[in-house]
């Protein structure tokens, strides 16, 4: 990512909205040098068939990620624990994006 | 000249305009200096194809000579098309590309934002679906004007030779006859003396903004409108037209 010789700028992350309300879903990355030009090729990568009618752009930089290591003492310890799970009560009807 | 005829030749000119430019785009497919930007000029030039050929499908059917899009398209040849010069012209490096593109953009947008108000309703709903296109295309080739104009020495002077180039093409733009004195008074074309001033003042912020400058020549280079052209249309249409013509009544 931190190619020095790349000229085609640095990478972004694009979310997009299907609808408003809706969460913000990541659907992949693109180059640009500023915020203009990378919500505008958002706009020409991802949403020229009516994908979305929202974009999110972050620079690739900006995303703090766990590593692969973290997996163990992040998300193992959820596994016993299936109380934190809401699966003892029914969803209403209606209730949707759940 | 009859009204019907008037009419059909304002539509090969929108039609015309549309396409040569398309075409010209099309070039740069592939040759993107990046994938995005490839991308989004190849979707600019789709958008363009689409727009002249509601506008050539349309000029057929006023003629009513049983000639469809595509015989428009393939079967005329220089001396029968009304494009404007600029849109004709070589696309050079990107930055000269792209304030081709910016110099018609800025006219199509209030071009066409003026002929959604046409008593032809074919013509106002076509222009009523080009504006959105064209509202994206000029803050695309508008932003990109800005910034290799404020970028580095070697953008800005790219950017700056190309306006100065092209500059001459575009008196021609505003240039009205008895086409558009017809169908004026007729409430179906645009005053073009209405938008000239939007186009300027567009223009002169973007080109400030830019840290660029005005080329202060004033002669004006002028044909279209009698079908006269550079020399570049001729070797746009023969590699346009030439597969339609080998193969006529071809589908694909």
């Amino acid at each position: 990512m931190s190619n020095t010789k790349d000229t085609q700028g640095p990478i972004w992350e694009v979310f997009l909205q299907r609808k408003s309300g809706q969460p913000f879903v990541h659907c992949g990355s693109l180059h640009a040098f500023d915020k203009e030009m990378a919500l505008q090729n958002a706009r020409d990568l991802y949403t020229r068939r009516g994908e979305g009618t929202a974009i999110w752009v972050v620079l690739s930089s900006a995303i703090v990620s766990s590593s692969p290591e973290d997996i163990g003492p992040f998300f193992e310890p959820a596994n016993d624990k299936v109380y934190r799970h809401p699966t003892f009560y029914q969803i209403p009807e209606g209730v949707k994006h759940i | 000249m009859t009204i019907q005829e008037a009419l059909f030749n304002y539509c090969l000119r929108l039609g015309d305009n549309s396409l040569i430019l398309s075409q010209r785009l099309s070039e740069w497919t592939s040759h993107g200096p990046f994938l995005e930007e490839d991308l989004a000029l190849t979707n600019i030039a789709l958008d363009m194809l689409g727009q002249s050929k509601s506008l050539l499908d349309y000029a057929g059917k006023v003629e009513g000579a049983g000639r469809m899009e595509d015989d428009l398209a393939y079967f005329r040849t220089e001396r029968e098309f009304y494009n404007t010069l600029l849109v004709e012209q070589p696309n050079g490096d990107y930055a000269k590309t792209i304030v081709r593109q910016f110099l018609m953009d800025a006219f199509d947008l209030y071009f066409y934002q003026e002929l959604t108000k046409s008593k032809d309703a074919t013509l106002a709903a076509i222009a009523a679906k080009s504006v959105k296109e064209i509202t994206y295309h000029l803050r695309h080739s508008s932003s990109w004007v800005e910034r290799f104009g404020d970028g580095t020495e070697e953008s800005h002077e790219r950017v700056q030779n190309g306006l100065n180039e092209l500059w001459r093409y575009t008196g021609e733009l505003f240039e009205m006859n008895e086409v558009d004195a017809l169908l004026i008074k007729e409430g179906i074309a645009v005053d073009l003396t209405t938008i000239q001033p939007k186009w300027e003042k567009t223009v002169r912020e973007v080109i400030a903004r830019s840290t660029l400058k005005l080329p202060e020549q004033s002669f004006m280079q002028s044909g279209s409108r009698k079908a006269v052209h550079t020399e570049h249309l001729g070797f746009i249409l023969a590699e346009m037209q030439h597969l339609a013509r080998m193969h006529p009544n071809a589908k694909w």
